[in-house]
C-alpha cells in the first residue's frame, strides 16, 4: 500500500506546486523539496525495516486491478535493488531541486510540476511489476521530461526536447509491441491473459520469437541507457535541458533503462539474453571507448560530461551481460555512483554556465582563484569519475571488471583501457576549467551555503559508497542473485547436452566465487 | 410500420419532428439564441429518448433498420457530438458570422445529424445510400454557410462534387452487388457469396470494390483524402468538427456492419485492398502533416491517419476489431471535438486562429486553454494518461493478436511521425514572449459555455487514459448481438 502513496505523494505535491506557483517563487520549491525529503523518509524506513536476508522477496507490494477485461493490474513491488533505486531517486530529487533553487525563475509553479512528475513517471518504472503498468510509467516520464527541456532549457532546446521524445517514443512502442506480443503467447499457452511480471516469467517462447522479443525491450532500454549507436539523443538532450534536468537525466532517467535489462530482459529472455551476450558486451565496450573519445574531443562543458556517461553506460551494459553477481553488483553499484558523480558535475556545470553564461571550455581557464569551492569540488567529482580508489566509482568499475573478465576476457581488457581514457578526459576538464590560462577575467561568485549544502551532501555520499559500500551491495546481493541463477538455469539447461561447457561453468563459479570473497576481505579491511 | 416500430426509432422521430417544429420557429420569431436553444432542446430530448427504448433490443424493421446496442451507442456518441458542435457552433457564428440569417444553420445541422443517425442502424443498401445523403446534402450547406467568405464556397463546392462523385461510385458498386445477388440486406451478401460461380464473384468482388471506393471517399482514407484538408480548413471549425466526429463515426459504424453481417473477412482480395487503403491513409496522413503549416489542415491530415489506426483493427481481427475500432473512434471523438472547440475560442476577430503562428506562446497567456490543448495533442499522439493511448492500446492488441504485423508496424513507423508535427505544436504554443509574440493580433473569444465544454472534454480524455474500464466494457458488450 505504501507504494502507491509513494507516487500519489510525488504527483500530489507536483500539481500543488503548480497551484501554489500562482501566488509565490518560492512555495512550489519548499513544497516539492518537502515532498521529496517526505519519499527519501518513507524509502528509508522501509530500508532500515525490511528483514536483513529477505531482500530477494518483495519488501513490500500492492496489487489493485485496472483494466480487468485485459489482465491489466496495478501491481508495484519491491526487492532490495527496487529500493536502491527508491534511494536514488529520492534523493537526487532533492539535489535536483536544490540545484535549480536560484536557476529557475520563471513559472517555477509549472516547473516544479514537471519536476515531480518525472520523479514519478522514474518512481513508477523502478516499481512496476506490470508490463503494461510499466509501459505506462516509462511514457509517462517522457511527457514532464519534455516540457522541462523545451520551456527551461538553452538555445537549442525544441530540437533537442523533440529529437529526444522521437527516440524514446519509437523504441517505447516497440517495447509495447513485444509486451503485447508476450501477452497473447503467454495467453495461449495457458489461456490466462496477464500482463502480470511474475506470470509471464518463464513463458514458453520459440527461441527465434524470444530473441525477437526480447530486442524490443532491449532496444528500448539500450536507447535510454544511451548505449552506442543509440546514444545520440542524449549530448543534445544533456546540453540544452537546464541543470535540474541534466541532473535527472543522467542520474535517473539513463538508469531506468540498466534496471529494466536487469529486471524485465534478463528473467523474461533468459536464453535469448545469452544469446545476445557477446553483441551487448561488444556494444558496452564500444560505448565505453567511443563516449570516452568523444568526451575528450568537446569544447562544451556540458556536451563533455554527457559523453562521460556513455562512458560509464557501456560499463553497466558490460556487467550486466557478463551474467555473474560480481559484475551484476558492480552494476547496481554503478547505477548509483555514476548519478551521484555525474550529477554532481552537471550541477557543477550548470552553476558555471549560469554565471558566465558560456558553456564553451575555451571562455574558461584559471578559475580556481576566482571559485576555489567550486573548484575543490569539481576536483572530487573529476577524480570519482575517473574512477579514483577511495570514491564510489572505483568500486563500481573494479567490481564489473572482475566480475565480466571471466565471461569474456578480450571485451575486458578493451573495456579496462576505458579506465585510462577516462583519465584523460576527466584531468582534462579540471585542466581547462579551473587550471591553465586565463581568457577572460570573470567576475564572479563562488558556491554560496545551498550549493555546498548540496555538493557537501553528494561528497559525503560518493565517499561513503566508496569506503563502506556494503550496505548497498548487501541490499542488492539476492535480488541480483536471484536474476543471475535465473539466467544461468537456462544455460545449463542449454548446456546439458555439451558436457565441457558445464565443466567450465564449475571452474567459472568457483572463480567467481574466490572473487567475490577476497573482495569482500578486502572491503573489510577498509573498514 | 408497426407501433413498436415506431417505438424504436422513437430518437430518430424526435430528431426528425424537432427539426420541422424548430424551422416553423424560425418562420415565427428568427432569434438566434431561440434557435439554438431549441436544437439543444430537440438533441437533448432525442438522446433522453434513447435510454427509453433500449429494452426489447435487438429490433429489426425489415431488412432496412436494426436497432441494437451498438447502433443505439453509436446514436448516442453522434447526438452527444452534435450537442457539442451546436455550443461550439453558436459561439462561433455569434462572433465571426454577424450577417443576418444565423438560424439555418442548426437545421442543417440537426438534418446531417438525422443522417448520420440513421446510417448506423441501417443494415441494408437503400437505407444506407439514403441516410448518407440526408447526411452528405445537409453537409454541402453547413461547409459553405460562412457564405460571404471564400474559402467556404470553395471548400463546400469541393465537397459537393467529390460527395457526388463518390455516391456515384457507391451506387454503381451497390447495383452490381445487387444485380447478381438480387438482394440489398447487407447478412444477405454473406450468404449469397458462398454458392456463386467465378464470373458472378468477380462481378461481385468488383462491385464491393467500388463501393470501397465510394465509402473511402466519405472516410477521407487514402488514397481518397485529397479533398480533406481543403474542406477542413475552409469551413469553420464547428463544422470541420462535425465532420471528423459524427460523419466519419457513423461511416465507421456502417463498415464495422458491413464487415460482420457481411462478413467480409472471407474475401481475401477485399481485405488486401483494406490492408494497402489503412497502410496509405496512416503513411500519407502522418507524413503530409508533416509539412503543414496550418493547424486544421494539420488535424486534417492527422485525420487521414487516425481513421487508417481504425481500419487496421477492423481488417486485422475479427474477435476484438470492432470493438478496438468502436472504443478508438469514441476516443477520437472527445479528442477531435475539443481540438475544434479550442480552434474556436482561440481565434481573430476577422478568420480563425488556424495558423500555427497564431499559437506562439499561448501557454503563456492561456495556460487553461493551451494546457487541454496539449492535452489533445498528446492523445491524438496516443502518449499514456489520454484517452488516445487507452485507444492505441486496444488497436494495437487487435493487431498483435490478428498477427498483423505489417500493419502493426506501419502503425507504430507512423505514429512516431505524427509525434513529431503534435510536439511542435505544443513546442510552439510554449514559446516564450521575447520570442516575437504577436499580442495584439490574438483575439480571444470568451465564452463561459465553450470554456465549461472543453474543461469537460479535457477532464474527460484524461478520465478514459487513466480508468478505460467502464467504456471499455460498454463497447464489449455493443457486439453481442452483432455476431
Amino acid at each position: 500500500m505504501i507504494l502507491i502513496w509513494l507516487i500519489i505523494l510525488l504527483t500530489g505535491s507536483g500539481l500543488l506546486a503548480w497551484l501554489a506557483g500562482r501566488w509565490s517563487n518560492t512555495l512550489p520549491r519548499v513544497i516539492s523539496l518537502v515532498a521529496n525529503l517526505f519519499l527519501l523518509g518513507i524509502v528509508i524506513t522501509m530500508w532500515l525495516k525490511s528483514v536483513p536476508g529477505t531482500e530477494g522477496q518483495w519488501v513490500s507490494s500492492y496489487t489493485h486491478a485496472w483494466v480487468p477485461g485485459f489482465g491489466i493490474q496495478i501491481k508495484l513491488a519491491a526487492d532490495g535493488l527496487s529500493l536502491l533505486m527508491l534511494l536514488l531517486t529520492s534523493f537526487m530529487g532533492i539535489i535536483s531541486v536544490l540545484a535549480s533553487w536560484k536557476e529557475i525563475n520563471k513559472n517555477v509553479g509549472f516547473f516544479h510540476f514537471n519536476l515531480m512528475l518525472v520523479l514519478a513517471g522514474i518512481t513508477g518504472v523502478f516499481l512496476a511489476l506490470d508490463l503494461f503498468l510499466l509501459y505506462f510509467f516509462w511514457e509517462l516520464m517522457l511527457i514532464p521530461m519534455y516540457f522541462l527541456i523545451s520551456i527551461w532549457g538553452h538555445e537549442n532546446k525544441t530540437y533537442a526536447a523533440t529529437k529526444f521524445f522521437l527516440f524514446t517514443q519509437a523504441s517505447g512502442l516497440l517495447m509495447f509491441l513485444s509486451i503485447l506480443a508476450l501477452y497473447f503467447i503467454h495467453g495461449a499457452n495457458t489461456g490466462v491473459y496477464t500482463f502480470d511480471y511474475e506470470q509471464l516469467l518463464g513463458t514458453n517462447i520459440a527461441p527465434n520469437v524470444a530473441f525477437l522479443l526480447m530486442m524490443g525491450f532491449v532496444i528500448a532500454f539500450t536507447v535510454k541507457l544511451s548505449t552506442v549507436p543509440l546514444h545520440s539523443w542524449l549530448p543534445d538532450a544533456h546540453t540544452q535541458a537546464p541543470t535540474a534536468g541534466s541532473v535527472i537525466l543522467a542520474a535517473l532517467l539513463l538508469k531506468t533503462g540498466a534496471y529494466g535489462l536487469i529486471r524485465f530482459v534478463l528473467p523474461l529472455f533468459p536464453q535469448a539474453s545469452q544469446q545476445f551476450a557477446p553483441v551487448a558486451m561488444a556494444l558496452g565496450v564500444i560505448s565505453i571507448l567511443y563516449g570516452a573519445k568523444l568526451a575528450f574531443a568537446q569544447t562544451d562543458l556540458k556536451r563533455l560530461v554527457a559523453y562521460i556517461s556513455v562512458s560509464h553506460m557501456g560499463f553497466i551494459l558490460l556487467g550486466i551481460y557478463a551474467f555473474n553477481e560480481m559484475a551484476m553488483q558492480g552494476v547496481v553499484m554503478q547505477i548509483i555512483v555514476h548519478g551521484i558523480s555525474t550529477g554532481a558535475l552537471f550541477i557543477i556545470a550548470g552553476a558555471l554556465s549560469h554565471r558566465i553564461h558560456t558553456r564553451e571550455l575555451a571562455q574558461m581557464g584559471g578559475l580556481w582563484s576566482k571559485v576555489p569551492r567550486m573548484g575543490a569540488m569539481g576536483l572530487i567529482f573529476v577524480l570519482a569519475s575517473l574512477g579514483l580508489p577511495g570514491l564510489g566509482n572505483f568500486v563500481a568499475e573494479i567490481l564489473i571488471l572482475i566480475g565480466s573478465f571471466p565471461s569474456n576476457q578480450l571485451l575486458t581488457i578493451l573495456a579496462t583501457i576505458g579506465l585510462i581514457t577516462a583519465t584523460v578526459y576527466s584531468l582534462r576538464i579540471m585542466q581547462k576549467v579551473f587550471y591553465g590560462v586565463k581568457h577572460k577575467e570573470w567576475k564572479i561568485a563562488d558556491f554560496g551555503f545551498r550549493e555546498m549544502v548540496v555538493m557537501g551532501s553528494l561528497t559525503v555520499v560518493i565517499i561513503w559508497l566508496g569506503l563502506f559500500p556494503s550496505p548497498v551491495l548487501r541490499l542488492s546481493e539476492n535480488p541480483v542473485r536471484n536474476i543471475i541463477e535465473k539466467v544461468n538455469q537456462s544455460q545449463t539447461k542449454s548446456a546439458q547436452n555439451e558436457a565441457a561447457t558445464t565443466d567450465y561453468m564449475s571452474v567459472r563459479r568457483l572463480m567467481k566465487e574466490q572473487h567475490f570473497n577476497t573482495k569482500n576481505k578486502n572491503v573489510n579491511t577498509k573498514e | 410500420m408497426s407501433e413498436r416500430d415506431i417505438l424504436r426509432i422513437l430518437p430518430m422521430m424526435i430528431l426528425a419532428g424537432g427539426t420541422i417544429l424548430t424551422m416553423l420557429l424560425v418562420a415565427i420569431k428568427r432569434n438566434h439564441k431561440l434557435t439554438f436553444i431549441s436544437t439543444l432542446t430537440v438533441l437533448a430530448f432525442s438522446f433522453i429518448s434513447l435510454f427509453r427504448t433500449n429494452n426489447g433490443l435487438p429490433h429489426s424493421i425489415g431488412d432496412l433498420l436494426l436497432i441494437d446496442r451498438f447502433g443505439t451507442y453509436y446514436q448516442a456518441i453522434i447526438l452527444l457530438a452534435a450537442f457539442l458542435v451546436s455550443v461550439f457552433s453558436y459561439i462561433s457564428i455569434q462572433n465571426f458570422f454577424p450577417e443576418k440569417r444565423k438560424e439555418e444553420y442548426y437545421l442543417l445541422l440537426m438534418i446531417a445529424t438525422l443522417g448520420a443517425g440513421m446510417m448506423v442502424i441501417s443494415t441494408h443498401f437503400i437505407s444506407f445510400f439514403v441516410s448518407l445523403e440526408v447526411l452528405s446534402v445537409s453537409l454541402y450547406g453547413l461547409i459553405s454557410y460562412y457564405r460571404e467568405r471564400t474559402k467556404p464556397i470553395e471548400a463546400g463546392l469541393k465537397y459537393l462534387i467529390i460527395a457526388a462523385m463518390s455516391s456515384a461510385f457507391l451506387l454503381f458498386g451497390m447495383a452490381l452487388v445487387y444485380a447478381i445477388s438480387g438482394n440489398m440486406a447487407f447478412h444477405n451478401l454473406a450468404d449469397t457469396v458462398t454458392h456463386l460461380n467465378t464470373p458472378s464473384l468477380l462481378m461481385v468482388t468488383a462491385g464491393l470494390g467500388l463501393m470501397i471506393v465510394g465509402i473511402g471517399f466519405k472516410l477521407a482514407v487514402a488514397p481518397f483524402h485529397m479533398w480533406t484538408p481543403d474542406v477542413y480548413e475552409g469551413a469553420s471549425s464547428p463544422v470541420s468538427a462535425f465532420i471528423a466526429s459524427a460523419s466519419k463515426g457513423a461511416m465507421v459504424a456502417v463498415l464495422i456492419r458491413i464487415f460482420v453481417m457481411a462478413d467480409l473477412y472471407h474475401f481475401n482480395k477485399i481485405m488486401e485492398v483494406f490492408v494497402a487503403i489503412a497502410v496509405l491513409s496512416m503513411l500519407i496522413g502522418n507524413l503530409l502533416a508533416l509539412v503543414q503549416k496550418n493547424v486544421k489542415r494539420i488535424l486534417a491530415y492527422s485525420s487521414i491517419a487516425h481513421f487508417g489506426y481504425t481500419l487496421v483493427a477492423l481488417v486485422s481481427s475479427r474477435e476484438i476489431g470492432p470493438q478496438a475500432a468502436t472504443f478508438y473512434v469514441t476516443t477520437y471523438f472527445v479528442t477531435i471535438l475539443a481540438a475544434f472547440g479550442l480552434i474556436t475560442l482561440i481565434s481573430h476577430s476577422d478568420r480563425e486562429a488556424s495558423h500555427i503562428k497564431d499559437y506562439k506562446g499561448l501557454f503563456w497567456r492561456k495556460p487553461f486553454l493551451s494546457a487541454v490543448f496539449s492535452i489533445v495533442l498528446l492523445s491524438l499522439a496516443g502518449i499514456p494518461l489520454t484517452a488516445g493511448f487507452m485507444g492505441k492500446y486496444f488497436i494495437l492488441t487487435a493487431g498483435v493478436g490478428g498477427a498483423s504485423w505489417l500493419l502493426v508496424f506501419v502503425l507504430v513507423l507512423s505514429s512516431v511521425i505524427g509525434l513529431y508535427y503534435y510536439l511542435r505544436i505544443i513546442a510552439t504554443m510554449m514559446k516564450r514572449k521575447k520570442e516575437k509574440v504577436p499580442l495584439a493580433r490574438v483575439f480571444l473569444v470568451f465564452s463561459a459555455s465553450g470554456i465549461f465544454v472543453l474543461a469537460v472534454l479535457g477532464v474527460l480524455i484524461v478520465w478514459l487514459g487513466v480508468y478505460p474500464t467502464w467504456l471499455m466494457d460498454l463497447v464489449n458488450s455493443l457486439f453481442i448481438t452483432v455476431y
